[in-house]
């Protein structure tokens, strides 16, 4: 697997990771040295296996759409400094 | 003194529980000056539970103190999963697990450390700005990880306590290994995870660590069962027998040589009948399939913190796409960015086939060489590390991915949600060796019941 500094800026970006250039830097390597590892899998035949999502098989669980209590607006920011009239405030999107 | 004989002297009233809430929590604080074993102490929050508890002494688990892994939320108490990320978040609801220890009349005394968000296996990839804990047997080693913090309490506490611990691909046996104790991972879904900050959801397991395994018995009966806020919990009856037949896994043998005769010893003296059994898609493909599955749910997982609402924050500046990296750059650890790339690669367009599904197809072939040794074997048997706790100056040498190969003997009955026990088997250059035991689905009562065995009673 051919690892660049421009393919971990790239996963980065999409990430949404800010990262220095040194340590871009460092994860080439490193990040190669496990993706060749990981290309071990090529040599197993899974053909027509089925994939364990889980390692238990798993149903789906429906409930009735009914309206339960849920946390109130206040309790709700009470977990950040950024809020203004009972909303949260968030970073500009334009 | 054994946790049940503990509750049964506070429920007679023999037992005073502030006296006993008080002692646990000021030698959590002595200890914790030395070794970095707590994220948080809740001091006041057991103080006054204790107090309420004195007055009506009642529940499975009266009085009994229990220390929490970081990534479990507990009503009003700093819940971090070991990371910057969330660092003030104190969650407004207790996890269904502390719900039900509450319940019974437990009291949480505080948050363990552990590797960020449960990225590492020696707990030394912790949080900026958070403390590495140490080995309680000798202090230049380390704990193991990720559940290190619950281990090393465990291990050192005087008093009577359990400790919820949680594993992802190994993070309860490995750490309960290292320091001595007992530590059960249960069957994938037996413990609700509503509530537990997830790692890799179809590989989080909530389990307990203890000294004694009647501790462990005692609270995985009040912490199991289904639960409607998580929709992957079990709604199904534990099984399971006094074993009659072992298989030793043959793979998992050709580790270290003195760890290997420990363990065969400790196989022989057990009085049960016992044959070498041979899985090589779980010791060849193994760690692979369980990286790639946990660093793509992780990095799905993480990219919900963006340092809005709760948790880390800094002033609002730049638009929001500039905010999150920054906040993400700033606050996540660098095993953690390191999980989130190769997660993030391993799902994207064009590899996704190759990596990410390829994985979960293998995934399927390991869990049926497991069901087909289960026809044969009540229950498996390996070493459960490789080496013994390695010195910090030793770990700090491994690349990332030698860090990874640590992981080697305890993926495999993570990736197949299979119930596995450690428990001490003996002693290499002083430290503690653990001999792990993995059973079918469901099959936790033969887990418990060996370690009831002759073998172990000078534990």
């Amino acid at each position: 697997m051919k690892v660049t500094k421009e393919l971990v800026k790239k996963v980065a970006s999409n990430a949404r990771l800010k990262l220095t250039d040194e340590e871009i830097e460092g994860f080439v390597p490193e990040l190669k040295e496990i993706l060749d590892y990981f290309s071990k899998l090529d040599g197993l035949n899974t053909g027509s296996i089925k994939p364990s999502f889980h390692p238990i098989e798993i149903k789906n669980v429906m409930r009735e759409d009914e309206a339960k209590e849920s946390l109130g607006v206040e309790e709700a920011l009470l977990n950040t400094k950024n809020k203004k009239d009972s909303y949260f405030k968030g970073p500009r999107s334009l | 003194m054994k946790a049940g004989d503990f509750v049964e002297g506070i429920t007679l009233g023999k037992i005073d529980a502030v006296a006993s809430i008080k002692k646990i929590i000021n030698e959590a604080e002595e200890v914790n000056k030395e070794y970095n074993y707590f994220n948080a102490i809740c001091k006041k929050e057991a103080i006054e539970q204790a107090e309420k508890l004195k007055i009506h002494p009642k529940g499975k688990l009266a009085g009994l103190a229990v220390s929490v892994k970081d990534n479990i939320c507990v009503n009003g108490v700093e819940t971090t999963a070991g990371s910057m990320i969330l660092k003030n978040y104190r969650p407004l609801f207790n996890a269904t697990v502390i719900e039900k220890l509450v319940k019974e009349g437990a009291i949480i005394i505080g948050k363990t450390s552990q590797d960020e968000f449960g990225f590492g296996g020696f707990n030394i990839n912790v949080g900026l700005a958070k403390k590495i804990p140490k080995n309680p047997i000798n202090k230049e080693r380390v704990t193991g990880g990720s559940s290190g913090g619950c281990a090393g309490f465990t291990s050192i506490t005087k008093n009577p306590h359990v400790s919820i611990a949680e594993s992802t691909g190994g993070s309860i046996v490995n750490p309960a290994a290292f320091c001595g104790v007992i530590g059960l991972c249960p069957t994938y879904g037996l413990l609700s995870r509503y509530g537990l900050i997830d790692y890799a959801n179809s590989l989080d397991k909530i389990g307990i660590m203890a000294k004694s395994i009647e501790d462990i018995e005692l609270v995985l009966d009040v912490v199991k069962g289904h639960d409607e806020k998580d929709s992957t919990s079990l709604d199904m009856e534990l099984q399971g027998i006094k074993a009659k037949k072992i298989g030793i896994i043959k793979e998992s043998m050709n580790v270290d040589k003195e760890i290997n005769g420990i363990i065969m010893d400790k196989i022989k003296a057990l009085g049960i009948k016992y044959e070498e059994v041979s899985m090589p898609l779980v010791s060849e493909y193994g760690i692979a399939v369980y990286y790639l599955i946990a660093v793509s749910e992780a990095s799905t997982n993480l990219a919900k913190f963006s340092g809005m609402r709760y948790g880390y924050e800094e002033k609002l500046e730049g638009d929001f796409n500039e905010y999150f990296s920054r906040i993400r750059n700033n606050a996540f650890g660098r095993e953690a960015k390191r999980r989130i790339i190769l997660g993030t690669f391993a799902r994207m367009a064009g590899f996704r086939d190759q990596y990410y599904l390829k994985a979960m197809k293998a995934r399927t072939l390991i869990i049926n060489e497991y069901k087909k040794a289960f026809e044969k074997y009540d229950l498996l048997v390996s070493p459960t590390m490789p080496i013994i706790a390695p010195k910090f100056s030793e770990v700090n040498k491994l690349t990332p991915l030698q860090n990874y190969m640590m992981d080697i003997l305890t993926v495999g009955p993570n990736l197949a949600g299979l119930p596995h026990i450690t428990i001490n088997a003996g002693y290499k250059e002083k430290m503690p060796v653990g001999i792990m035991f993995i059973g079918n689905h469901l099959a936790e009562k033969s887990l418990i019941e060996i370690c009831k065995n002759k073998a172990f009673k000078s534990n």
